[in-house]
């Protein structure tokens, strides 16, 4: 019975993380604008180095040529990205991910909520000022209860005006999303001396217009490039291919579960052959006072079942307690779906590995079976 | 005043089949019991007794011959019509009692009312009053092992009444109990006998078989 429980709650826990997972994922892209498409440096194909790095070839013209072209159906956001160390006075924040970006960022992808202060203006983009937004974790690792407004901190080696505060965002798997400093996109290239962008974001403006954004951006970007030098992808797609991965995933580790659950089956039938075995007696009395081929046959086979349904019970008790803990420190969703479906399995089992002992008890005959000792 | 036949055995003969070898174990067997008649069945061992118990009680089928139960012809059954003939003609008894240790008492008493599809309240019913006709009307809730052999014997005769057969059928009934308890069932047997019922009793224990009304005696696999 031990592989029973074991085989439904593991069922229960692991499809709870996959579908907890899938909804997270879709929520957390959705959260980001449903218009998205993410133009992106390299394809999945494409030729790498020896490194395993892609060469990327997206740079700021090509951004200002989409915008040129997709205005009137789209807005452009390029991005740049670096990993950098943050300092003010004499505190340092390591590894925090520098954003540069253009003033539209907050009306293409998640509105920023702000806790103070506001983003920077088009014009401070264009001319690149030394311009920062701080997320909390950087506040509180450089600030802690001072007012960061106005100050001066170091990206790098440059000095950047603190003109606002993001609200805390918290952790996406572990990466720690307040740890950002969002600066304008042209600072950050003078900065960092970088000319390619990490990625360009586009927003059509309906969800009509986004396979004709597609299509245009595709156009206008192939201009210059070949096509393995680039990606686009709609948020649908980003959204269909991890969902997809996910559910995958989900299906294999359900079916992990359910040959556990298998296993517990064989144990359950051996468990009915030795009860059988060690019933013969009784078994041959029953008959004897008159029970048929199938009283016995439904006796023992109710048995199994019996069996099976409480190591059931069990196992999705264990298994949504456990789905439900985890949902205080990871992530999971408990769906009524994967209950009933592990409890289905477990009945099944019960009838499956149940009848072969259950035919076996039913076909003893009464005077050999009541001869044993 | 010649009573109706209950049980009728013409001829019967069983072979068991070993290989290429047959060997038979009942020779002809002829017999005849009588409604309300307490007869006894006595042989040494060997003498096939186990086997003629077999046939009479429908447990197996005989090879050749004829078996008449009342005006049924019951010497080929399939295996469903020998359950029913046993569960509603034929009460059992059997040498070690055969109760199921794991339930209580009327639960063992009312085990062949189960398997008639009696309903609860009156198989528990009866099985009650059954208990208190052996003297064990205290006893319904008890399980077996915290029984003395002549009470789980008595539990196991309540057990045979139950769906009130014609016939009780009993191997070796005494076998296993002290010469107390085993006269105590004997008592039993006789007031059932009193009250009409047939009963027929195998033994190889003479001062047994002297208490039935008449002994047939078996030996080799012939009646003698």
């Amino acid at each position: 019975m031990l592989g029973v429980i074991i085989g439904v709650f593991a069922v229960i826990l692991l499809v709870s993380i996959g579908s907890g997972l899938q909804k997270y994922i879709t929520n957390q892209i959705s959260g980001l604008g449903s218009n998205l498409i993410f133009v992106i440096p390299g394809s999945p194909g494409g030729a790498r180095t020896p490194g395993g790095q892609q060469a990327n070839k997206l740079i700021a013209s090509d951004a200002k040529r989409l915008e040129a072209k997709l205005k009137p159906i789209a807005d452009v956001g390029p991005v740049v990205q670096k990993t950098a160390a943050v300092k003010y006075k004499n505190k340092s924040d390591k590894g925090v991910s520098i954003l540069g970006t253009t003033a539209n960022y907050p009306s293409i992808i998640t509105s920023t909520d702000f806790e103070n202060g506001g983003f920077f203006t088009a014009s401070q983009e264009r001319s690149g000022a030394r311009v920062a937004i701080i997320g909390q974790t950087v506040k509180t690792v450089l600030f802690k209860n001072q007012n960061p407004m106005g100050q001066k901190i170091s990206v790098g080696t440059g000095k950047y005006t603190i003109i606002g505060i993001a609200k805390a965002r918290g952790s996406t798997f572990g990466i720690d999303q307040d740890n950002t400093v969002i600066v304008p996109i042209t600072a950050a290239q003078r900065q960092f001396g970088v000319v390619s962008l990490n990625a360009i974001y586009l927003s059509a403006r309906k969800p009509e217009l986004v396979s004709l954004a597609k299509r245009q951006g595709t156009e206008v970007l192939l201009k210059r490039l070949t096509e393995d030098d680039f990606t686009l992808q709609t948020q649908e797609q980003t959204l269909s291919t991890i969902s997809n991965v996910i559910g995958a995933l989900t299906i294999a580790l359900g079916g992990i579960a359910t040959i556990s659950l298998i296993v517990g089956g064989i144990g359950v039938m051996n468990i009915m052959l030795v009860s059988v075995t060690e019933r013969t007696k009784e078994i041959g009395l029953r008959k004897a006072l008159g029970a048929k081929r199938k009283d016995i046959l439904s006796q023992f086979l109710f048995e199994a079942v019996m069996l099976c349904v409480a190591g059931g019970v069990i196992g999705i008790i264990l298994g949504l307690g456990a789905s439900l803990l985890l949902a205080h420190f990871f992530i999971s969703e408990v769906t009524p779906w994967s209950v009933f479906l592990a409890f289905a399995f477990s009945v099944a089992v019960g009838v499956v590995f149940g009848t072969m002992p259950a035919v076996r008890a039913s076909r003893l005959s009464p005077i050999e079976a009541l001869r044993y000792e | 005043m010649k009573k109706n036949p209950v049980i009728s055995l013409k001829d019967i003969t069983k072979s068991y089949n070993t290989g290429d070898l047959a060997i038979e174990i009942l020779h002809g067997i002829a017999m005849t019991v009588y409604e309300g008649e307490f007869v006894a069945i006595i042989g040494p061992s060997g003498s096939g007794k186990s086997t003629l118990l077999h046939i009479v009680g429908l447990l197996d089928n005989a090879t050749s011959g004829k078996y008449m139960l009342h005006e049924d012809d019951v010497t080929t059954l399939t295996e469903d019509e020998q359950a029913y003939f046993r569960n509603k003609e034929i009460g059992f008894v059997f040498q070690s009692f055969n109760l199921l240790q794991r339930t209580t008492v009327l639960e063992n008493v009312v085990l062949p009312a189960v398997y008639a599809g009696t309903n609860i309240r009156e198989r528990q019913q009866r099985g009650v009053s059954l208990l208190e006709k052996v003297g064990l009307g205290d006893h319904v809730a008890k399980k077996p092992n915290q029984l003395s052999g002549g009470q789980q014997q008595r539990v196991a005769i309540a057990r045979a009444l139950m769906n009130n057969p014609r016939i009780i059928l009993a191997d070796e009934p005494t076998g296993n109990l002290d010469s107390k308890s085993g006269k105590d069932v004997m008592e039993i047997l006789k007031t059932l006998h009193k009250e009409g019922k047939t009963i027929v009793v195998i033994t190889h224990d003479d001062t047994i078989a002297k208490q039935a009304g008449r002994i047939i005696t078996i030996r080799d696999g012939m009646v003698v």
